[in-house]
Parts: structure tokens; sequence; C-alpha cells
């Protein structure tokens, strides 16, 4: 398959497939709105400097590319390939930033799933900070993917914990539980989704398209465990704290007014890595692995630990467990 | 051809009036640009500058949206009894049912187009050049039935209303059909919305099999109530006739559908209360407060009582008889109902949240001006739609080319001040 540098649609010798027809139409759109669309603020917000300089002009030019583009997951890898250039090129122009975006898909007979050792967190919250950073989480909002809930000794109850403690850790009498997105099975979040901008991957990652998401926000009334964040406004990350290791369903920039959430740190765990939050838990009660395989340490504590999950009864089998010592 | 006569005609109504009349839309027109001006600030800024925030994530416009669903399914309802019952009491008042209907869908668009944050991202949902996620998600189906029933609220009286300014009787076999398709239509966007809300496990204060019924209950008390303000304010100011026998069976509906509808929130209360689980939370903090936050409190108990009080009163029948106490009665209902489909459902869905966290919502300026400007923008629909039907039903607009002679002219709409016949609304017999 070769493409075509001046349009957006791969060439394919065997003739075009239905995909490219979708393509097609888009582009009959793109046509047809663009006068139209030329002038307004999608495009001069994308680009924010004046059209005098090659570099504006480029960078409006593959703004505009970016709005008619489609779903990630019915992309070709030719198209994949585009936007993933187009995404460090505009990285390049706007922040001066050179990041690396990937596009690693779930490799085969893997199914991660997670499980946290309550009788180990102590409520130092590393794996939050590391999050953020991992992350570019939106430090303007103070966006946070994981939570940390206080509560009581004696009893789970969520009604009565508190997630924003600023007291040392751990408190006596308190244990301490972790939450985030817990990668249902039957996620919830998925079905009610209009656009299809957020799916379930192969290896059970729940992943949204953010440049696919049209921001109506109703995966996050439909998340039982309240593990989506919306962009309220542009999310700011300083660009010296940026991590450039990214993937195009993970920690890659987000833009306002779309929905974003934990992803098990994508772009590290395809390839083999922990999560960051595991890595950075200084008393080791995050464990992360493949439930495909038998030798793994979470094989091994679902098979010798009493486990449990949250809201069990809603049957969306979430794949996060929860254990004590 | 008829339609550049009908189109001239329209703007021409449209846009004369008596002083009075150009106040009023004036008036609107301010509204709505003090809504563009809030909205756009909502485009620079993002939806931060609402009060939304990732507890609350909808607020005062989905709170609208779901209200004015209601307002746009009843109102079109209503048509059934006067076309296919060939009531000929309702048969003048349908024609502002549906006016009534196309305006609420406006709105209903409008505020569904204000709250996403990346509407310049619309067209994913677009079948063939983007992806819908139908028939999974609920909010596809809504996209569907909202606007297939604004496109047969707009054709069919669009059809009637030519026909009649064309100089021809409409023919009921070509729109009656139609009307029967738009009849169950209007029961399912009422059900697609409330099942758009009922299907999220995440949420046990929306996850009861009464919603839908709940929905349609309040919808046809709301609804109705609305349409009795606009025929009577109608029949105030101009020369359309609408009988006694009108109003007093939408009275009547109105009734019913109000006794109906306190039923269904007494059974709702008592499965929420009577037995305190996790799943009535929300609801406590609706109606009594969590931990000291109770800012929903005062307003749903406000909903509360002006629904039961105009209620009794409807019940009574002088009273509903009786213009003085059915209008304020059907502004109690409306606003009562406002409040209770509105803030007071969408809302304490998100409070506390499914992790027990309790985040409270406040309105933004910026929403409340959005908002204003969406409402008056639907004023101003319906005031138009209002404005170009009624001379063509009153047989003072015909197009130019019609044989009749006595019709053959544009006659321009009477001022509504100096000739306005001076008629009590609703004369008690
Ligand atoms: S935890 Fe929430 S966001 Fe994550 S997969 Fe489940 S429903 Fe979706
Ligand atoms: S906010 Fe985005 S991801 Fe969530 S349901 Fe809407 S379009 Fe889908």
């Amino acid at each position: 398959m070769t493409s075509d540098p001046t349009t957006d649609v791969p060439r394919d010798a065997a003739g075009q497939t239905l995909l490219q027809k979708r393509v097609d139409r888009r582009r009959a759109l793109s046509i047809l709105l663009g006068g139209a669309a030329a002038g307004t603020s999608a495009v001069a917000a994308c680009a924010p400097v004046s059209a005098a300089t090659p570099e504006s002009k480029e960078a409006k030019l593959l703004a505009w590319r970016e709005y008619i583009k489609g779903n990630y997951r019915t992309m070709t890898d030719a198209e994949r390939a585009e936007t993933i250039a187009r995404l460090e090129r505009l990285a390049e122009l706007k922040r001066g930033v050179d990041v690396t975006i990937q596009s690693t898909g779930a490799q085969p007979g893997v199914v991660f799933g997670y499980a946290f050792n309550i009788s180990k967190c102590k409520g130092f919250r590393s794996c939050v900070e590391a999050c953020i950073n991992e992350n570019n989480l939106d430090r303007r909002a103070a966006t946070e993917y994981i939570r940390i809930f206080e509560m009581e000794d004696g009893v789970i109850d969520f009604d009565h914990a508190d997630a924003t403690f600023q007291h040392e850790v751990p408190a006596e009498g308190h244990f301490y539980i972790g939450t985030q997105c817990f990668q249902c099975a039957d996620p919830p979040c998925v079905k009610v989704c209009p656009v299809g901008a957020t799916w379930q991957e192969p290896d059970g990652i729940t992943v949204v398209d953010y440049d696919w998401c049209i921001g109506c926000r109703y995966c996050m009334a439909a998340c039982p465990y309240w593990a989506r964040r919306f962009n309220w406004s542009e999310p700011e990350v300083p660009v010296a704290e940026l991590n450039t290791n990214q993937h195009y369903l993970g920690n890659r920039a987000r833009k306002t007014g779309v929905v974003e959430k934990c992803h098990f740190c994508i772009h590290r765990t395809r390839k083999g890595q922990l999560p960051a939050c595991v890595e950075a838990c200084p008393t080791g009660a995050r464990v992360f692995g493949n439930l495909l395989d038998p030798n793994s340490e979470i094989r091994w504590i679902l098979a010798n630990k009493r486990v449990f999950r949250l809201k069990e009864d809603l049957k969306i089998e979430p794949r996060f467990w929860y254990f004590t010592d | 051809m008829h339609l550049k006569p009908f189109a001239l005609s329209a703007l021409h109504s449209a846009t004369s009036g008596g002083r009075r009349y150009h106040v009023w839309m004036g008036g609107l027109t301010l509204i709505m640009l003090v809504g563009a001006y809030a909205y756009s600030l909502q485009l620079r800024y993002g939806l931060g500058v609402t009060g939304m925030n990732d507890h609350v994530s909808w607020g005062l416009y989905i709170s609208n949206f779901t209200f004015l669903v209601g307002l746009a399914a009843a109102a079109m309802m209503l048509v059934l009894p006067a076309y296919i019952l060939k009531d000929v009491d309702f048969g003048r008042a349908v024609l502002m049912a549906e006016a009534v209907a196309v305006a609420a869908l406006v709105m209903c668009l409008a505020f569904v187009v204000v709250d996403i944050g990346n509407p310049l991202g619309g067209w994913h949902l677009m079948p063939g050049i983007g992806f819908l996620n139908w028939p999974r998600s609920l909010l596809a189906w809504d996209v569907l039935v909202l606007n297939g029933y604004l496109a047969l609220n707009l054709v069919i009286p669009f059809y009637i209303l030519y026909s009649r300014f064309s100089g021809r009787q409409p023919d009921k076999r070509k729109y009656i059909p139609w009307m029967y398709i738009a009849v169950m239509w209007a029961v399912s966007i009422h059900l697609v919305t409330a099942f758009l809300l009922a299907g999220l496990p995440a949420r046990p204060f929306w996850n009861t099999a009464l919603l839908g019924p709940r929905f349609l209950a309040s919808a046809f008390t709301a609804g109705p109530a609305f349409v009795i303000l606009l025929l009577w304010f109608i029949r105030r100011e101009t020369e359309y006739e609408i009988s006694e026998g009108a109003f007093s069976k939408l009275a009547l509906i109105t009734t019913v559908a109000a006794q109906i509808n306190l039923v269904m929130l007494g059974s709702e209360l008592f499965y929420k209360f009577y037995s305190p689980t996790h799943h009535g939370i929300n609801a406590r903090y609706l109606f009594f407060g969590l931990d000291g936050h109770n800012a929903l409190v005062p307003w749903i108990w406000t909903a509360i009582a002006l629904s039961t009080v105009a209620t009794i009163a409807l019940m009574i029948h002088p009273v509903r008889n009786n213009p003085r106490w059915l209008i304020p009665a059907c502004v109690a209902l409306f606003v009562g109902i406002w409040i209770e489909k509105g803030i007071g459902l969408v809302v304490p869905g998100f409070i506390p949240s499914p992790l027990g966290e309790i985040v409270e919502y406040t309105p933004s300026l910026v929403e409340l001006g959005v908002t204003a400007g969406v409402w008056a923008l639907g004023m101003f629909v319906l005031t138009v739609l209002v404005r170009v039907a009624l001379p063509i039903e009153l047989g003072e607009v015909r197009s130019p080319y019609v044989e009749d002679a006595g019709a053959a002219r544009i006659v321009r709409p009477r001022s509504t001040r100096t000739q306005r016949r001076d008629i009590r609304p609703v004369r008690t017999r």
C-alpha cells in the first residue's frame, strides 16, 4: 500500500475498499465545508499564529486535515501513520517539542488485570503523582485518574470516606483504598457512546479517541466508578514536564471539551513494562499483569488470596481486584 | 405554484404587527443576543465557564432538554383526538399545538448543541461520513427520534397550511397516515429520553422502571397546560375563535395527567424512603439534603407544592372552568414540572457520585445566559409560527393566484391592538 502525499487517501493497487469509500465521502465533506469552515474558529484555534509564515500555514493545513480525519479504530495502517506524523509535526510547530506517538496494538494472548492490596496501601499517593506526570494530566484543573480514599478501620464505606485528605499518613485507625478506571469486561461507558469514540481493545483496555469524542459526557454518567474525566478547559502541561513518550490512545495531548481516563499506561504496558503507578508504589500494594498467563503474579493472587471487586452486583466484571494479606 | 407568495406572505405576517408585537420580538432578539454572547464565551474558553464539573457533568442544559422533550411530545399528542377522533373542538387547537412541538424541539436541539464539549465534531454523528452507534447507544436513538419528529412536525402543518393558502382542502388521505406515525413517534421521543437515563446502572436515582411512564405523565401535564396558556392568549389577542370545549377538554386532560403524575411521584417516594436502602441516597439528597448539602431542597419542595396545589385546584370543576383560576393553575403546573423534570431530575442523579462524594452544582452566569437565549429562541420560533399560521387559518391570507374571488388578496393581518375583540377569555356558563 502506498500513500499519495497530496491527499489523505491511501492508494491501493487492488482498488478501493469500503473503508476508503468512507474516507472519500469524508473528503467530499471537507471540500464542501472547506470554504465555509476555513474562517471559523475551528481552524483559527488550531493555528494561533497568523497565516503569514510558512509554519503557520502548515499548521493550519495540518489542523484542517486533523479535523476531517476518521476514527482511529477504522483507519488503515497508512492512515494511522499519517495522522501520527501530523500530530508529531503539530506538537513541534505549536509547542516546539519533539514527541513520539506510538500506535502499538494489543499483543496477542494478553488481557491485563490489576490487583490492589488494601493492607499494604498507606495512603502516600505516590501512584497519583506518578500518574499525573506519566500521562500528561492537566495541571491547571489538577486532573487525577487515581483516587485514594481514606476510611475508618472496620468497614469499606465510600459514603463516609475522604479522598481529599491533607494530613500525615497513614492516619491512626484508618486504612486506604484506591480507585481508578477498572477496565470493566462489559463496560457501560462504551455501550452508551453515541459516536463510538470509546471502545475496549482486545487486551481489555478501554480507550478513548480524543479526536473523535464529541464531549457529550454520556459515558461519564454511565461509569459506576466515576473513572472518567472531562477537559472543561484547555489542558495545560508545562513543556519541561511533558512526557514525550506517548501513545495515540494514551497520554498524547488532549483538547478542550473531550473525555479522558486511565488507560493502564498503554504506551508502557503494551511493550511489557509496568504502569507508572505500579512502579511508583513504595509499599508494593499494586500488582499488574497478564490474566492469560498462568504464571503471572496476578493469577497467583486471584488463586490464593481472598479477593473482591466493587459493585459486583452490576455484572460489568471489572478487571480490578482488591485483596488483603 | 404558490410557494413564492406563500413565503412572501409568511414573511409579511411574521414581520408586521402592532407595537406590542414588535417590543416582544425585539425583547426576545435582545435576549438571544445575550445568549449568543454567552455561548461565544463558552466556545472560546470551554465548558469550564459553566458550573458543571467532573462530578455533576450534566446541568442546566440537559435539565431543560429533558423537560422540553416532554413539552414537544405532549403538544403533539393532542393531535390524536383532533384529527383521528375528529374532535371538532380540538381542530383549531391542533396547529397551535404543533407549533409548540416545533418550538420545543428547536430548543431541545439547541440545548444539546450548547451542551456538547466539541460541537465542531458534530459531523461524527452523521451516519455515512461519521459513525452513529445505533442501536447500542440510546443517545444515538435520541438523535434519530428527535430529528425525525421535528421533520414530521414541520411537514404536516406545512402541508395543511400550504393547501389552505392555495385554496385547496388538505387531502386527508395524504396527511392522516403521517399523523398516526407522528403521534406514536411523540411517545417514542419521550420514552427514549427517559430510557437514556434509566438505562444507566451507575445511577440508581434514574434506575427505575417508572421513569418512562413518569416522563409521559408529567409531559401530559405540562404540555396541555402550556397549550392552554397559548390558546388563551391567542383567543384574547386575535380573532381566532377557540371554543369553550377546547379549553375544558384540555383542562380535563391536564387534570387527569397531573393526578397520575402525583400518584407516580408518590410511589417513587415510597419505594425510595420507606425502606431506606442505598438506592435512595440521591433522593435523600434531593428532598432533605445530605450532610449539610441541600442546594436542591427548596427547589424540589417548591415544585411539589406548586404541582399539588394546582392539581387539587383543578379537580374542583368550577375552579377548572374559570379562567381566573385555570390560568394560574396552568402556570403553576408548568413551573412545577419544569423544576421537577429538569433540575430536580438530572442533577441529583450525580449527587452523591457513585463513589459517595458530594459535590454540589450551581449554574454559572454564562450558563444562565445561554439558557435564557435558547428559551428566547424557542419563544421567537413559536411566535413566528403562530403568526404565520393564524391569518391562513382565518382565511385572511390566500395565494393571489387562487380563483376564489373573495380570498384572492393578501390581507394584512389586523393589528392586534385596534381590532381586538373585547371578549373575556373563557366564559363560564
Ligand atoms: S471503570 Fe468506568 S470508565 Fe473504566 S471501563 Fe468501567 S465503566 Fe468504563
Ligand atoms: S463524551 Fe466522548 S467518549 Fe464519552 S460518550 Fe460522549 S462522545 Fe463518547
